[in-house]
């Protein structure tokens, strides 16, 4: 398994645990952040770090 | 709203131009300058994903149950996220088997087993038909909303429904571009083209409704966000509904973006090139991203301004107040259904082509039998097959939805998919990482999967519609509480569809695992089996086949040559013939290559099951033992690994022979292009091109001689060598590099000169080669010594010089090839001498020259004649 395949698995881990609970719960609250329900930010938040990560891991497995 | 006919128009008109996309994109593939061949489009065209639930029905469901719509698509940024290793591996065998659909993988992976590929497609066809049912609702109840009719379209008949024209245009649609000829890897690059354009016009025209939304109708995210929080009734909108239900349908659609027939199709079959993989693995989660930033938005304000009597699944376009805008969110809506449907529909018809219609024909003698010659073109039998089958699903769907009418949700009746497709997963996906996978496990877990999930999911969607009596999902069967479907054997917790799953999932692995591993594997399985496992590790070598028979050359190409034309059949077996190098007569029996690669062909056009069946019916074949389906597995890992070394040696040299070409051909160029360069530094410069030119030929001959020592070939006359003449030759012949330099050279040789058993000229090689790096690494009057000495049964010669010496961690490496140590040169010469000293059974190895870590003591062991040990 090359280095970029594993850092891809631990990203998609580390994703997978911040999509769901408990971690979920933590943000799961009626209040808005800079006018955005929590949750909701928090969710797309972390999706866009994940796009992020993966396109950077897998330009460089070039 | 829209007057009809406009609306009636421009669907037309969009539907006339992803015709004309599609065929664009099959003139330029036939052109050999492909439209899709790019990580973006391939990107686009998986987002086939994103069907009218995503586009009206997400909406819907983040209005009745908060955040939930969004798991559907976490679940394949995930999946994506790791796609270098799932969907690659996928993509690997499908193509190097010529798999061309999930029902056909199961049946290849699992000894091409008719029984498992037909339960498959038995699944995917019963698992889909309701979901394209939901596309075509979507589409005709959306017409008559635009249109500014009522939604329901219970009153109008069913030859007046849009959905009908719609379905019998995309049936034209799959035909045309789905089915156009039968071609061994069944990609179809027009349709990709027009899947990808839809997907384009779905997120524009979604996004345009969302922003409208937000920015038209409310003054930004924030104010609609802020006048939500305000209505105490929305709170459950912008929070998660039950975290059970939620895991489940991430792990459920992480599945599904591999799985669905559709997107196996798609991400697998269609793919150009498995690099536009690395793309895919995060532009199309980020599609799914921004497709999804307005669903929730949409949701509220539909909640805020709309009453109730406005259906949550319609909120997309509902909130439109301008004809275009809205004309526009129709198309979308139009794009994201007839994508799906399409792609859909032709996955299916190969499924059922490959994997019920073809086997169940085949199981006729007749068809395989010699009488079948009269039956000449089988290839347009097929081609009629799938067409048929593209015409009945569509029809099935659109009577599904006429039968069912308003009682499915788009959701609900999509998730009961999704979960009916997640069933192939310990199969599909275990079967590509576990060798140990049996054909009886997959149908057990399969089958059992299958119950479950008809018992927990699909019946109370039915029950919805009537079919099945209500009570039972209310009371459980008979009554009886713990047996309710939807709440099994008393488990709450994690709402319907998680608990449906959970249990489907759970027998489905379970029974899965177990049958595996109580039974026993057929040999075809367990070679079929390890292809698919180690596909990076192994490749079938020349005729490797599971089975052993016999057949004439002219009978294996007419079989090929109906289903895939006289022509092509020819051409393969000319090709073969070709490269065998002897000539075929067509009344020879064929090797086991060519028959493999007639099977292979028949696989990609007809599947691996009917493929293996009409095989095995011309060629009269038996399964070959455990015992030798072994050793042809083991052998084709052989063969991998030694071209793998081979690919790398001929890297290193091409690398190595570049660097003195590239100075040779500098220098040239120089005085090429500066006539008038002063005499002294022309001189200079011819020198270096004499010094480079030498060095090339030096490294050429090398790895002659390494190729030589390496195959064989070398030849060697071995006799009783007097190693003091040896030592001294050497001596005087590289006397003048000593002088040159300034470095003593002290021989010492023990007693009279010790014999020994060796070929004089290789021996004379190894010292020459030792010397000269010896003079090269010590510094001007430093001293190298060279001692000969005998003791016990081996002759050793040292060689020690002043130089840097090697470092410990070095001294194994120093000999690879193209390991270069201080003295520089080509890197070969060690690895040549110890091969040399290898071949009389001596050793040559290097030391510390005294251990102070200066210079080093290069060792030459030889063995001595016989009669003096």
């Amino acid at each position: 398994m090359s280095r970029v395949r594993a850092k891809l698995i631990a990203v998609t881990a580390l994703a997978a645990a911040c999509f769901t609970y408990p971690l979920l719960s933590l943000f799961d609250r009626p209040t808005l952040v800079l006018g955005l329900p929590l949750v909701w930010a928090y969710l797309f938040a972390v999706w866009a770090v994940l796009v992020v990560a993966v396109a950077v891991l897998s330009r460089r497995g070039d | 709203m829209v007057p009809a006919w406009v609306v009636v128009v421009v669907s037309l008109a969009y539907l006339g131009l992803l015709f004309g996309i599609a065929h664009r994109g099959d003139q330029r593939a036939a052109a050999g300058r492909s439209l899709i061949a790019s990580g973006g489009v391939y990107a686009l065209s998986l987002a086939v994903y994103a069907t009218s639930w995503t586009y009206y029905g997400s909406v819907g469901r983040a209005a009745t149950r908060g955040l939930e719509f969004l798991t559907i698509y976490l679940g394949p940024a995930l999946a994506m996220g790791c796609s270098a290793i799932v969907l690659q591996k996928l993509i690997r065998v499908s193509k190097r088997y010529r798999i061309t659909s999930l029902s056909d993988f199961a049946a290849a992976r699992y000894g091409n087993s008719r029984l498992l590929g037909g339960l498959v497609a038995l699944i995917a066809v019963v698992g889909t038909v309701p979901y394209i049912a939901l596309q075509l609702k979507a589409v005709s109840s959306t017409f008559r909303l635009v249109s500014g009719g009522a939604v329901s379209t219970t009153d109008v008949p069913a030859y007046a429904d849009t959905a009908l024209y719609v379905a019998l245009v995309l049936a034209l649609f799959a035909i045309l571009f789905g089915t156009a000829h039968l071609d061994a890897t069944e990609r179809h690059e027009g349709v990709v083209a027009a899947i990808a354009f839809e997907s384009v016009v779905k997120l524009v025209a979604f996004l345009a409704a969302g922003l409208y939304v937000t920015f038209g109708l409310f003054g930004g995210l924030t104010d609609l966000f802020e006048a939500a929080a305000a209505t105490p009734a929305l709170a459950t909108a912008v929070a998660i509904d039950g975290y059970g239900n939620w895991f489940w349908l991430i792990v459920l659609s992480a599945f599904a973006v591999l799985l669905l027939p559709r997107q196996f199709q798609i991400a697998v079959v269609e793919n150009v090139d498995e690099r536009h993989v690395r793309t895919a693995s995060w532009l199309f989660p980020l599609y799914l991203l921004v497709i999804n930033i307005f669903v929730l938005p949409i949701a509220l304000a539909g909640l805020l301004t709309l009453g109730p009597a406005v259906s949550p699944d319609t909120y997309v376009l509902a909130l439109q107040q301008h004809s275009a805008l809205a004309l526009l969110v129709f198309v979308g809506g139009l794009s994201a259904a007839t994508g799906m449907v399409i792609v859909e529909t032709i996955a299916l018809s190969t499924m059922v082509s490959n994997s019920l219609v073809m086997p169940l024909l085949l199981r006729r003698p007749r068809w395989g039998g010699p009488g079948l010659a009269d039956r000449g073109d089988l290839g347009r039998l097929v081609l009629r097959i799938r067409r048929v089958t593209i015409l009945v699903v569509l029809l099935l769907g659109f009577g599904f939805f006429r039968i069912t009418g308003d009682a499915l949700g788009l959701v609900d009746m999509g998730l009961v998919s999704f979960a009916a497709v997640a069933q192939f997963a310990p199969a599909l996906l275990g079967g590509l990482w576990w060798k140990g996978a049996t054909r009886n496990g997959a149908l057990a877990g399969l089958t059992a999967g299958i119950v479950l999930w008809a018992y927990t999911l699909l019946m109370p969607e039915l029950a919805r519609t009537g079919w099945v009596p209500e009570s039972i999902v209310r009371d459980g069967p008979f009554g009886v509480a713990l047996l309710r479907p939807q709440e099994l054997f008393g488990l709450t917790g994690m709402g319907a569809v998680g608990a449906g799953v959970f249990w489907s999932l759970l027998v489905n692995v379970a029974l899965f695992v177990g049958v595996s591993l109580a039974g026993r594997r057929t040999p075809a399985e367990a070679g079929n089996a390890a292809l698919f496992v180690d596909i990076d590790r192994r490749t079938p070598g020349p005729g490797t086949r599971f089975y052993r028979g016999s057949v004439p050359v002219a009978r294996l190409r007419d079989l090929l040559a109906r289903f895939v034309g006289a022509e092509a059949a020819a051409a393969l077996v000319t090709e073969h013939t070709a490269r065998r190098g002897v000539p075929l007569p067509d009344e020879a029996l064929a090797d086991p290559e060519l028959v493999r690669q007639v099977e292979t062909a028949l696989t990609g056009a007809v599947g691996p099951a009917a493929a293996r069946a009409l095989v095995a019916s011309v060629a009269d074949e038996e399964p070959l033992g455990m015992a030798e389906v072994v050793e042809l597995v083991g052998e084709a890992q052989h063969l991998r690994e030694l071209d793998r070394l081979k690919d790398e040696f001929v890297a290193t040299v091409t690398h190595e022979l570049r660097t003195p070409l590239t100075a040779i051909r500098a220098f040239t160029e120089i005085l090429r292009d500066n006539p008038d360069l002063p005499t002294e530094e022309r001189a200079r410069y011819l020198e270096i091109m004499a010094t480079e030119t030498e060095r090339l030929t030096r490294m050429v001959n090398q790895v002659l001689d390494l190729a030589r020592l390496e195959s064989g070939q070398a030849s060697w006359q071995v006799t009783d060598v007097d190693l003091r003449s040896v030592v001294e030759e050497a001596a005087s012949a590289t006397a003048q590099l000593f002088t040159d330099k300034e470095v003593a050279l002290d021989v010492e040789v023990d007693g009279p000169g010790p014999l020994a058993h060796v070929d004089r000229d290789g021996v004379m090689q190894v010292l020459l080669n030792l010397l000269s790096n010896a003079v090269k690494v010590t510094p001007p009057s430093g001293r190298v010594r060279v001692a000969v000495r005998a003791d016990d049964g081996t002759a050793r010669i040292d060689v020690s010089d002043d130089g840097p010496g090697v470092p410990p961690s070095d001294r194994e490496l120093i000999f690879d090839r193209f390991r270069r140590g201080a003295a520089g040169g080509t890197g070969l010469g060690l690895a040549i001498s110890r091969r040399i000293v290898e071949q009389f059974g001596g050793t040559l190895h290097v030391s510390d020259c005294g251990g102070d870590g200066r210079g080093a003591t290069f060792t030459v062991g030889l063995p001595v004649p016989a009669r003096r040990r």
